[in-house]
C-alpha cells in the first residue's frame, strides 16, 4: 500500500502578512485515483495547490516525490519533477494549432521538425480520444475540448501528478461528461489527479478521496464511501452535526397576511450568468436568505432580480403589477436596492468621498438635472454617518481610506437613503470586523420590522439563521429547496445542500 | 512643546499647499516668470498699439499668452470631461477643428449678400452639430466598442484633415467681412482679444453645468469604477459618449476662432499638435490621466500655463518645429512626477527627513 504513494507533501506552513493561510497541513495522493480537494473560500485550497506548483514557496514542511524529497521553487520544477497543473481558465493560445499548444516552450533548439510535431498530437490525441485535429487552430475547438488540450498537454509532459482547479466551471453537462471520461482515463493508467471543485455532484461522480480544508487547516482526508455528503458540507462549514445547538428562537417567525400580493414576485427568472431558471417571492416585512456552497448560485439569483447582469428571460411582478426590469436603473425606479457581494469592486467609488458615495444611487434617481445642494449633502451624510456610526474623518475623506466595515457601512448608507421597499445585501457582513457585522444583522432586522423587505446572503450560515425566516436552497446552480419554520436549523439546511443520499 | 505645535500646524499648512492641485502648475508658472524676468524684465510690459483695422488695442507678451491660450483653454474642458470619463485621450482635437472650420467656411461661401451676422450663426450653428457629430463618433467607438481612446481618434486623427479639405473641394475660401475677424481678433472699441472673452464665457457655462446638473459626479464615478456606476442606475457608455459630444462642441468654438483669425483656413497647419497642448494641460492641472476625479480650473489654468511655455520659448527664438522637443520635457517631469514609484520615494524621503530632524 506504502509504495503506491506518488505524493505526500507533509505538515506546509505559510504565512502572508497578516494572514497564516496553511498551518501544518498534511495531502497524500495515490497512484491511479481523483482526490478532491475540498472547502470554502479562505479554506487554504489554492494556496495549497501554489506551494505545491512552486508559485508560493512554503515557510516550512516537506514534499515528496514517489518517496523521495523534492525542492519545487517555480513552476518550471514542478513540471519537470511531473507535477503539472490546468487552471479554470485555460493557459494556451488560441489563435495558435492544437500541435503548437500542445508543444510550446517544450522544444529544444531553433529547429522544428513540424511533421513529426504534428504526428506525435495526432497520436496523443487518438489515444486520449479528443476529439480534435493536429492541425485545427485553437480556438475552433469547444471550451471542454480545449481543456481537455490543455489537459493532454500536460499529460504528454509525463506526468505523474495531475492538478485540475476547477476545470469544469465553465462546461456545460455533456462536456463535463467528456472531461471526466477522460479523467477516468488518466486514472487507469497511473496518473495521480487533484480536482479542486465546488460542484458536490461531481465530487461524487469521479472522486475516488476527499481532503477536506477549513482556515487553512486540514480537517481530514476521508474515503469517498466514508464520507456521506452532509458530513462532508458540515466539515467544509465546520459545524459537527452532533453539537449543532438550535440558537434560533429568540426572534419571532414572520406572520404571512393573506390577501396581500406579495412585494416581489419572480417567475422563471433568469441571466446570461449561468443559471437555472427560479421562482422567487417575498413579502412586505420579510427577511429571506439564499442559501448554498461558493458558486452555486446564490449571488447570480439576486443578480437577476435586479438586473445587474443580462436577463435572458422570466417575469417580476412587484405589489402584483407586472414590471419590466432589465437593468439597474428599472430595479431602483421599481423601489429595489442592492449591495454587492463584490465590495471593491462594483459597490465603492473609491476616490470619492464617503459624501458623494452616499448620494449617489438615490442622486442618479432624482435626475441629471437635480442635484443636491453641497450643504444637503454634507446634512444627508452626517445624518447616515451618525445612523450607522460610520468612523470617517469627515464627509469629504474618500472611501477608499476608510476600513473595509466603515466602507460596507457607506454603501449601505447609500442604498438605505433611496428609501427602498425591497433590498438586497450580498454578503454584506464578509470580511469586516464582528461588531460591525452585529450591527448589519441588527439594523436587517429593525428594518424589517418597519416593513421592508431583505434579502439577506452570507457565506456564515448561523449569521443567516439567525436574520432570515425563510431561505432559499442552492445547488449547483438551481434552486434545489425552500426552508421555513422548524425546518431551519443547521442540520435541515445541510442535508438540503448536500442532497442526494443522506 | 508650544513650539513643537506652532511648527506643525506650519507644516501642515505647507503640506496643504503641495498638496493643492494648483501647486504644480502654479509652481510652473512662477518657475516660467522667473526665468523670463530674469532673460528679459521687459516681458511684463503691456502697450498700446493701432492693429491694422486702426483701433487701439493692448499688445504685448502677456496679451499673446491670454490670446493664444483661451484656445486651449477652451479645448482644456472637453478634454478633461474625456479623460476624467473614458480614462484616455482624444488625439484627434486638431484635426476636428479643421473640419468644424472648413464647415464654416462652406457655408459663408455660399451664403447670398443678407445680413452676415445671421449667416454666421447658422454656419457656427451647424459646424457645432458637425462637430459634435464626429465627437460622438469618437465616443461610440471608445464606450461601445471598447477600444483604447487614443487609438479610437487616431483614425479621425489621420483623416480629418482630408475631410476638412474635402467639404471645400480642397479650396481655400476667403471671408472678406470684417465682422468674421471679431472672433478672433479684436471687437472695435475694446482692446482686449476676444478669444479671452469666448474663453471666459465658455468657463462660465461649464461651471454653471457643473454645478447645476450632475454631469461632474458622473463622469467621475465613471471614470473610476464602470461597474459601480452600472449598479447604481448609470449608463456609463452614454457618459463617455457625452463627453466626447462636449468636446465637440468645445472643438467648434476653437475652430470659429481659428477661422476667425486669418479669415479663412489652411487644412494641414490649422490647430496643428493643439491636442497634445489640450492634453499637457489637463495632465499640468494635476488630474489623473487614467481618468476618475478631475479639477476643473486646474485644468484651465493649466491651459494658460501651457501657453506661456509656448510663448517664451518663441521668444528665444525656438522654431516652431522644435516646439515639441521641449514640450517633451515638460512632460517627462509632470509624468514622473505623477507616478506612483516617486510617489512613494517621495513619502519615505519626507519620513526620513522628519526622522532626522527629530533626531
Amino acid at each position: 500500500m506504502k509504495d503506491n504513494i506518488v505524493l505526500q507533501m507533509k505538515n506546509i506552513h505559510k504565512s502572508f502578512p497578516g494572514v497564516r493561510a496553511l498551518q501544518g497541513v498534511d495531502f497524500t495522493l495515490r497512484k491511479g485515483e481523483v482526490h478532491a480537494l475540498m472547502g470554502e473560500n479562505g479554506a487554504g485550497k489554492s494556496t495549497l495547490i501554489k506551494v505545491l506548483t512552486g508559485v508560493y514557496s512554503k515557510d516550512e514542511g516537506d514534499i515528496f516525490l514517489e518517496g523521495s524529497a523534492v525542492a519545487i521553487h517555480s513552476p518550471q520544477d514542478a513540471q519537470k519533477v511531473g507535477i503539472s497543473t490546468v487552471y479554470q481558465e485555460i493557459t494556451l493560445c488560441p489563435n495558435l494549432s492544437v500541435a503548437e499548444n500542445m508543444f510550446i516552450g517544450r522544444t529544444s533548439g531553433m529547429g522544428q521538425n513540424w511533421k513529426k510535431m504534428n504526428k506525435d498530437t495526432e497520436k496523443i490525441l487518438k489515444s486520449l480520444d479528443i476529439p480534435a485535429t493536429a492541425t485545427q487552430q485553437l480556438e475552433t475547438c469547444s471550451l471542454a475540448v480545449q481543456q481537455m488540450i490543455a489537459i493532454a498537454r500536460a499529460v504528454d509532459m509525463d506526468c505523474k501528478v495531475l492538478i485540475l482547479d476547477e476545470p469544469t466551471s465553465s462546461l456545460d453537462e455533456q462536456e463535463v461528461e467528456k472531461l471526466f471520461k477522460l479523467m477516468r482515463d488518466l486514472r487507469s493508467r497511473g496518473v495521480g489527479i487533484v480536482f479542486v471543485t465546488h460542484f458536490l455532484d461531481q465530487v461524487y461522480e469521479i472522486c475516488d478521496r476527499i481532503t477536506v480544508m477549513r482556515d487553512g487547516q486540514l480537517v481530514g482526508e476521508f474515503e469517498i464511501e466514508k464520507l456521506p455528503r452532509v458530513q462532508l458540507v458540515s466539515k467544509m462549514l465546520g459545524k459537527e452535526l452532533d453539537d449543532m445547538s438550535d440558537i434560533k428562537g429568540d426572534q419571532k417567525a414572520y406572520e404571512k397576511k393573506s390577501g396581500v400580493a406579495p412585494v416581489l414576485e419572480a417567475k422563471g427568472r433568469v441571466s446570461d450568468a449561468g443559471i437555472k431558471p427560479f421562482d422567487f417571492h417575498i413579502d412586505k416585512g420579510e427577511v429571506n436568505g439564499f442559501t448554498g456552497l461558493l458558486g452555486s448560485g446564490r449571488s447570480e439569483c439576486v443578480r437577476a432580480l435586479f438586473g445587474a447582469d443580462r436577463i435572458t428571460g422570466g417575469t417580476i411582478k412587484m405589489n402584483g403589477k407586472d414590471v419590466k426590469i432589465h437593468k439597474p436603473l428599472d430595479a431602483m425606479k421599481n423601489g429595489m436596492a442592492y449591495l454587492s457581494e463584490d465590495r471593491k469592486g462594483e459597490g465603492i467609488v473609491g476616490d470619492l468621498s464617503v459624501r458623494e458615495n452616499i448620494i449617489l444611487a438615490q442622486q442618479v434617481l432624482r435626475g441629471f438635472f437635480k442635484p443636491f445642494s453641497k450643504a444637503k449633502q454634507y446634512e444627508i451624510a452626517d445624518e447616515y454617518i451618525k445612523l450607522l456610526s460610520i468612523k470617517t474623518a469627515s464627509a469629504d475623506t474618500p472611501i477608499k481610506s476608510l476600513s473595509g466595515g466603515n466602507q460596507q457601512k457607506v454603501i449601505l448608507a447609500r442604498w438605505l437613503f433611496t428609501h427602498p421597499e425591497y433590498l438586497i445585501l450580498d454578503e454584506p457582513t464578509r470580511g469586516i470586523d464582528v461588531g460591525t457585522k452585529v450591527d448589519i444583522q441588527k439594523l436587517v432586522l429593525k428594518l424589517a420590522s418597519e416593513g421592508m423587505s431583505v434579502t439577506f446572503i452570507s457565506s456564515e450560515l448561523d449569521e443567516m439563521l439567525r436574520t432570515c425566516s425563510r431561505l432559499v436552497v442552492m445547488r449547483d446552480r438551481k434552486v434545489v429547496g425552500e426552508l421555513s419554520g422548524d425546518d431551519l436549523n443547521q442540520s435541515k439546511v445541510m442535508s438540503t445542500i448536500a442532497g442526494g443520499d443522506k | 512643546m508650544q513650539k513643537n505645535e506652532v511648527k506643525k500646524s506650519n507644516d501642515n499648512f505647507f503640506m496643504n499647499i503641495v498638496r493643492n492641485q494648483m501647486f504644480i502648475p502654479l509652481l510652473a508658472l512662477a518657475i516660467l516668470a522667473l526665468f523670463n524676468l530674469i532673460a528679459d524684465p521687459g516681458f511684463i510690459k503691456i502697450s498700446i498699439k493701432e492693429n491694422n483695422m486702426g483701433n487701439p488695442v493692448l499688445s504685448g507678451f502677456l496679451i499673446t499668452v491670454l490670446d493664444s491660450g483661451s484656445e486651449l483653454a477652451i479645448l482644456a474642458i472637453g478634454m478633461t470631461l474625456v479623460t476624467a470619463a473614458s480614462g484616455g485621450q482624444d488625439i484627434s482635437v486638431g484635426a476636428a477643428v479643421a473640419i468644424a472650420g472648413s464647415v464654416l467656411l462652406r457655408i459663408l461661401r455660399g451664403a447670398g449678400t443678407g445680413n452676415f451676422g445671421a449667416m454666421l450663426l447658422v454656419a457656427f450653428l451647424v459646424s457645432c452639430i458637425v462637430a459634435m457629430l464626429f465627437g460622438a463618433f469618437n465616443g461610440v467607438l471608445v464606450a461601445y466598442f471598447k477600444i483604447q481612446p487614443m487609438i479610437a481618434t487616431l483614425i479621425l486623427y489621420t483623416a480629418g484633415r482630408s475631410i476638412a479639405a474635402w467639404i471645400n473641394n480642397n479650396e481655400l475660401p476667403v471671408i472678406s467681412d470684417p465682422f468674421l475677424g471679431y472672433f478672433g481678433g479684436f471687437i472695435p472699441g475694446i482692446p482686449i482679444p476676444t478669444p479671452f472673452f469666448i474663453a471666459i464665457i465658455c468657463v462660465v457655462v461649464i461651471f454653471l453645468v457643473l454645478k447645476f446638473t450632475n454631469l461632474g459626479l458622473y463622469t467621475q464615478t465613471v471614470g473610476i469604477n464602470e461597474n459601480s456606476a452600472r449598479l447604481n442606475g448609470l449608463n456609463p457608455k452614454m457618459i463617455k459618449v457625452i463627453s466626447f459630444v462636449v468636446l465637440g462642441l468645445c472643438v467648434a468654438v476653437v475652430g470659429l476662432i481659428k477661422v476667425s483669425r486669418i479669415s479663412t483656413i489652411n487644412y494641414s497647419v490649422i490647430a496643428k499638435d493643439i491636442e497634445m497642448d489640450a492634453i499637457l494641460a489637463v495632465a499640468l492641472g494635476g488630474n489623473a490621466l487614467g481618468g476618475g476625479k478631475f479639477n476643473m480650473a486646474a485644468s484651465i489654468f493649466g491651459a494658460y500655463v501651457i501657453q506661456f511655455l509656448t510663448q517664451t520659448l518663441y521668444k528665444f527664438k525656438v522654431s516652431a518645429d522644435a516646439l515639441p522637443a521641449y514640450k517633451a520635457v515638460v512632460v517627462i517631469v509632470l509624468v514622473v512626477i505623477s507616478a506612483p514609484a516617486v510617489k512613494e520615494w517621495m513619502g519615505n524621503m519626507t519620513k526620513k527627513f522628519k526622522v532626522k530632524e527629530v533626531a
